[in-house]
C-alpha cells in the first residue's frame, strides 16, 4: 500500500511537464528553466526552451551553419551564473574575442581535446558528474546506444547536453529529447522532434532566430 | 595532562598481513641466522596448522610444508611505526615513539576538538581497524602508566592522579614494564603485586635494586616526569612495498598500489596536506627503475581519488621487466584547502566536483587534453588565441565582428562566394617578430549558406583564404 501511495503522481504535474500529452497548444505559459535566448525559437518549443537535463541533438551538413549563434545565449547565461561549460572535440579552434562578444565567460569554459570513442566517454563522464552546466560534444561516430547513454547520463547529472552531428543522421532514430536541423540554403532551422508536443511544421527562417 | 597509549598487540604480523592480498593463507614471520631460523609470529591460519612462535623453521616444515614466510624486518617495522605516528599526529601534536610496538600521545588538549574521550577513543579504534592494526587503547595521567595499563588490558582508563595508585595496586609485577632481571628478582623475593612492592621501604629498594626500578615506579605514579622525545613528521612521504613474487602485469600491482595510496592519504590527513605530485617507482632486477609521475592540478588527499588517479597513470605503463618492489615518493605536498561548497547545493546528487572530474579526464586522456581558452592581445587571428588559463584583463576588443570558429591555419576557399557582406578590414601586424602579416579581411556569404571570414594576401598566393567561420 505504502509503495503504491508514493508512486501516485498528480495528473496535473504529468500534464505540465508534458510527459502525458493530450493535444495541448504548443504554447506554455510559465517560462522554461532553460530558455534558448531566442524568443522566436522558445515560442515554437513545447517546453519554452531546451529540455532540461536531457540531450539535444543539433544536425547540420557541416559546421558553420549557425550552431554557435544558436547556443551562445545559453552558454552566456550559464557561465554568468557560475556554471561550467565543457566543449568536447569541437571542429575548429575557438576565436576568444567572438565568444567574449557573445557574452561567454571564458574562465568558465573548458575544452577537451580528444578523438574517436573517447569523445563519448568524456561526454558521459562530464554529464554524469553533475559538475557542469552544459556539455557540448561533437562525436564523429555515435549510434543509437551511445546517444541513449548520453541521454541517461544527462538525466543522472541534471545537465544540459548538446550533441552536434551530421545531417545525414536525421533519418536515423534518436533518443534525444529535442532534434534540430540547421539548413544551409536557404538558411533555416527545423525542429525534427521535440518531447512534449508535436514539432512545429514551419521552419524558422534564419533572421528569426539569429 | 592525559595520555593515551595505543599498543599494537601483533605489530609485526599486522604490518605484513595488511600488505597481503589474501590474509587467510597460512603465513609466518621468520627471524634469526640462516642456520637456525625461528618463527617470530604466525597468523591464525598458521596457528591452526600447529605452527607456533619460537618453533624452528625446520620443525615447522616437518609439520606442514605449505605456508608462506616473510622475513622479520626491523627497518620495515620502524617505517610502519613512523607511519602510525604520522597518523596519530593528526590527533595530537605530542606523539612519541618512545615505547616499542606502541604510541603514546597527549590527548587532554585534543579533547575539546575530538569530543569526549569515549567518542575520541571510538574514532581512534575505527581508523586503526581500517588501517589493519589490532590494538589496545588506554588512558592515564602519564605516559608510563598508560603504557603499563595497556599491558594489563584493553580500554582501561584512569582519569586522575589520585586514583592511579589504587587502580594499579593489584597489577602483577610481570606486567609493570620492569627489565626481566628485576621482575625475576622481585618474584624470587615473593613480591607478586605492585602493592607489595610499594609497601617496602624506599631506602631498601634503592639499595637492593638498580636505580631504574625506583625511577620507573616514580614515573608510573606521577611523581617524576619521563622525558619524551616527540615525533616530528617528515616533510616528504616515502614508502616501498617489496613484493613476495615477481609481477609482470600492472593489474597485479593494483593491490599494493591501493595500500600505498591509502597510506599516503593517512599521512596527508595527519599533516593536513594534499598531494600535488607524486612518483610511483617500479623496481626491477636488471632494468633501471620505472618511474610513473602522477601530477595533479590541485592538491588531493582522498584515498579513493589518489588511487584512481595513480591507477589511471599506471595502467598504460609498459612493464619492461618483472617488478620486484613498488614504491611511492611524494615530495610536493602543499597544504590542503578543502573545496568550497555551497550550503544549499543546487544539485544535491552532485557527487564529483569539477576538479575531480578534470583529474579523471586528464588521467585517461593525457595531461594536455583539458584546457581553457584565453584571449591574447594580438590582431593576427592565429595569435589571438591561447591555450591556457584565461586572462581576465583583455585588450579592447574593437567593434568588428569576429567569427566563433577559427581555423588553425588559413585554407584556400574552394566554394563560390555569393556576396561580400563587409570588408575590407586591413590587419597588418607582426613586423617585429618576423611573422609579418598584411591581410585584407572580408566577411563573405557562401553559396552553401555558410559565412566565412576570408582574406586576400599577396604573400599567401592568389585567391581567397579562409581564416574562420561565422557559426
Amino acid at each position: 500500500m505504502d509503495n503504491a501511495a508514493t508512486n501516485v503522481v498528480a495528473l496535473d504535474s504529468l500534464l505540465d511537464s508534458r510527459r502525458v500529452w493530450r493535444g495541448q497548444s504548443p504554447h506554455v505559459d510559465d517560462a522554461s528553466t532553460q530558455p534558448t535566448g531566442h524568443s522566436a525559437l522558445d515560442g515554437q518549443l513545447p517546453l519554452g526552451g531546451w529540455p532540461d537535463a536531457a540531450l539535444t541533438e543539433i544536425l547540420s551538413a557541416r559546421p558553420g551553419l549557425g550552431e554557435l549563434t544558436l547556443v551562445w545565449p545559453t552558454l552566456a547565461r550559464l557561465t554568468a551564473a557560475g556554471e561550467r561549460v565543457v566543449l568536447i572535440a569541437p571542429p575548429y579552434l575557438l576565436y576568444p574575442h567572438a565568444w567574449l562578444q557573445a557574452g561567454v565567460d571564458l574562465g568558465r569554459l573548458s575544452v577537451i581535446h580528444v578523438q574517436g570513442k573517447d569523445v563519448l566517454w568524456a561526454a558521459e563522464q562530464c554529464l554524469r558528474s553533475g559538475s557542469c552546466g552544459a556539455v557540448l560534444c561533437w562525436p564523429s561516430k555515435a549510434d543509437d546506444r551511445a546517444l541513449r547513454r548520453l541521454q541517461v547520463a544527462a538525466e543522472t547529472g541534471q545537465t544540459l547536453a548538446f550533441a552536434f552531428r551530421h545531417q545525414r543522421e536525421a533519418v536515423n532514430a534518436s533518443p534525444a529529447a529535442l532534434r534540430l536541423v540547421l539548413d544551409g540554403s536557404p538558411q533555416q532551422l527545423r525542429v525534427l522532434k521535440c518531447r512534449g508536443g508535436n514539432p512545429p511544421v514551419a521552419a524558422l527562417a534564419h533572421r528569426v532566430w539569429h | 595532562m592525559k595520555w593515551a597509549c595505543i599498543y599494537f598487540t601483533q605489530f609485526a604480523l599486522d604490518g605484513v598481513l595488511r600488505n597481503c592480498p589474501d590474509p587467510d593463507e597460512p603465513l609466518v614471520l621468520l627471524h634469526g641466522p640462516i642456520q637456525r631460523r625461528i618463527i617470530k609470529a604466525a597468523n591464525p591460519a598458521a596457528l591452526s596448522l600447529g605452527l607456533r612462535p619460537e618453533m624452528t623453521y625446520t620443525a615447522a616444515q616437518a609439520i606442514c610444508p605449505q605456508f608462506a614466510t616473510v622475513e622479520y624486518d626491523e627497518g620495515a617495522l620502524r617505517r610502519q611505526h613512523e607511519l602510525l605516528a604520522a597518523w596519530a599526529y593528526g590527533f595530537s601534536s605530542q606523539v612519541s615513539l618512545h615505547f616499542d610496538d606502541a604510541l603514546v600521545l597527549e590527548v587532554q588538549s585534543s579533547l575539546p576538538l575530538f569530543g569526549p574521550w569515549p567518542r575520541f577513543e571510538a574514532r581512534l579504534r575505527q581508523e586503526l581497524t581500517a588501517l589493519g592494526f589490532s590494538h589496545r587503547i588506554t588512558l592515564a595521567p602519564n605516559p608510563v602508566a598508560a603504557r603499563v595499563l595497556a599491558n594489563a588490558g584493553d580500554s582501561l582508563n584512569v582519569r586522575e592522579d589520585a586514583g592511579l595508585a589504587s587502580a594499579m595496586r593489584t597489577l602483577p609485577v610481570a606486567l609493570l614494564g620492569f627489565e626481566p632481571e628485576i621482575v625475576q628478582a622481585l618474584s624470587r623475593m615473593g613480591l607478586r603485586q605492585l602493592s607489595q612492592v610499594l609497601a617496602l621501604p624506599r631506602a631498601q629498594l634503592a639499595r637492593r635494586f638498580q636505580l631504574s626500578l625506583l625511577n620507573h615506579l616514580d614515573q608510573m605514579l606521577g611523581s617524576k616526569v619521563l622525558p619524551l622525545e616527540f615525533f616530528l613528521p617528515p616533510t616528504t612521504f616515502r614508502l616501498r612495498i617489496e613484493l613476495n613474487f615477481e609481477v609482470e602485469s600492472t593489474q597485479a600491482l593494483l593491490f599494493p598500489l591501493r595500500r600505498l595510496t591509502s597510506d599516503l592519504a593517512t599521512y596527508l590527513a595527519g599533516r593536513d596536506m594534499g598531494a600535488q605530485r607524486f612518483t610511483l617507482r617500479l623496481e626491477h632486477r636488471e632494468a633501471p627503475t620505472t618511474e610513473v609521475v602522477v601530477g595533479l592540478l590541485a592538491p588531493e588527499r582522498d584515498p579513493a581519488l589518489l588511487f584512481e588517479f595513480a591507477r589511471g597513470r599506471l595502467e598504460p605503463t609498459q612493464v619492461v621487466e618483472p617488478v620486484l618492489a613498488i614504491g611511492l615518493v611524494a615530495d610536493e605536498l602543499p597544504s590542503f584547502v578543502p573545496q568550497h561548497r555551497g550550503l544549499f547545493d543546487e544539485r544535491p546528487q552532485q557527487t564529483v566536483s569539477w576538479e575531480q572530474l578534470r583529474e579523471r579526464l586528464r588521467s585517461r586522456l593525457g595531461d594536455d587534453a583539458v584546457y581553457a581558452v584565453g584571449a591574447q592581445g594580438d590582431h593576427r587571428p592565429e595569435r589571438a588565441w591561447r591555450r591556457d588559463t584565461p586572462s581576465l584583463a583583455l585588450q579592447a576588443l574593437g567593434p568588428n565582428r569576429r567569427p566563433g570558429w577559427l581555423l588553425p591555419a588559413p585554407e584556400p576557399l574552394d566554394i563560390d562566394q555569393s556576396r561580400v557582406l563587409s570588408g575590407p578590414e586591413r590587419i597588418e601586424s607582426g613586423w617585429w617578430d618576423g611573422e609579418d602579416a598584411r591581410r585584407d579581411y572580408y566577411v563573405l556569404e557562401l553559396s552553401d549558406g555558410r559565412t566565412a571570414w576570408a582574406f586576400q594576401s599577396p604573400a599567401e598566393g592568389p585567391g581567397w583564404w579562409v581564416q574562420g567561420w561565422f557559426a
